[in-house]
């Protein structure tokens, strides 16, 4: 793998290597995961060739296991395709964040950055705007390739780990992902000013009454989508 | 190791709407200014977006009722706790992940 090793110690360093650097920290919560994906798929009649290429083609944690869930459940192709689209369409929000601060590089160089755009990736690169109010392309693509073959790797290797021990799920691995999430959502709270502070936990405790509410009528992934919307339009309106 | 040809038809099928939205903003903001009020909307994005997901996996909706999940909520104390006072990635998932299997282990 390209690894540039760029000593330019005095500059905020957007090299490839400090991008690979910053995405260890979350490696664990991307094996974890894609381990238990991995099992969960072979019990769900997916062969390793299949969880390969799904984790290559739609890298995408949470579709991925609703994938598995429908497929099993005979599904038709195009319910799948639909969950899919509207599981990831929180993407789209995210992308949107990050876009404004990349426009600079070529498009071909934005299509890579936006192809390889996960909610994890994402958490640790608006954790790196919050404090240097700046992205750079080659620690995006260091920060976003290490991502996704550790990702296409773990998959593959949790087919494997499933053939041999089918009940490997279930080893608390699966929290990783919201221990993630929280310490995510914690890295941005920090350094925001006290005012700021206060309005952001008021926003999440409106959040928690809003999920609360829609998930009585929608699935998680909707609720998150269309309560996100919400609340940061209350941020907006309720901002000083 | 075999697929289909309709399960990799599927699979492209997935593929493909799961890349037109994370790439389109992508090459929406090159063309188009954005305005200040929407750049500002945008700003609430990650904290709203992060506390969604966190929310949605402490809470569990089964029958047309909303409970909390306790057995998540309780892992994500101690789990919180070393986020706020380690402000370090690494080490609150592993405290998280060791919570849950004690959990796991115990109940």
């Amino acid at each position: 793998m390209n690894t540039q090793m760029n000593v330019n110690e005095a500059l905020p360093l957007d090299t490839f290597s400090q991008g690979v650097k910053d995405c260890i920290p979350t490696l664990l919560g991307y094996i974890s995961i894609g381990i238990a994906f991995g099992v969960i798929a072979i019990t769900s009649n997916l062969s390793i060739l299949e969880i390969f290429l799904l984790s290559v083609l739609v890298y995408a944690g949470s579709a991925q296991f609703i994938f598995c869930g429908l497929y099993l459940a005979g599904a038709p192709f195009s319910v799948i395709i639909i969950t899919t689209f509207i599981v990831n369409l929180r993407h789209f929000l995210m992308a949107l964040t990050v876009a404004p601060y990349l426009t600079h590089y070529s498009a071909l160089r934005n299509i890579g950055f936006g192809t390889l755009l996960t909610d994890e990736t994402f958490g640790v690169a608006v954790t790196k705007l919050a404090k240097e109010k700046n992205l750079g392309g080659n620690w995006m693509d260091g920060l976003n390739l290490t991502a996704y073959f550790t990702w296409v790797a773990s998959c593959t290797l949790g087919g494997i780990v499933g053939k041999w021990l089918p009940n490997a799920e279930s080893w608390g691995l699966d929290f990783a992902l919201v221990a993630m999430f929280a310490a995510l959502l914690i890295l941005n709270l920090v350094d925001v000013g006290k005012t700021k502070l206060i309005h952001y936990l008021k926003l999440i405790a409106v959040m928690a009454l809003i999920m609360y509410g829609l998930l009585y009528f929608l699935p998680g992934h909707l609720a998150v989508l269309i309560s996100t919307v919400i609340v940061a339009t209350i941020g907006v309106v309720t901002e000083k | 190791m075999t697929t289909s040809l309709s399960m990799l038809l599927l699979m492209i099928g997935c593929a493909i709407v799961t890349w037109l939205p994370r790439v389109i903003p992508f090459m929406l903001v090159r063309n188009v200014k954005l305005p200040d009020v929407i750049l500002k909307w945008l700003s609430y994005i990650p904290i709203c977006i992060l506390s969604a997901l966190v929310l949605e996996s402490l809470f569990h909706s089964e029958d047309n009722m909303v409970t909390l999940d306790w057995l998540n909520v309780l892992a994500f104390i101690p789990t919180l706790i070393v986020a706020i006072y380690t402000k370090s990635l690494f080490k609150t998932v592993i405290v998280g992940v060791l919570t849950m299997a004690l959990i796991r282990f115990f109940i």
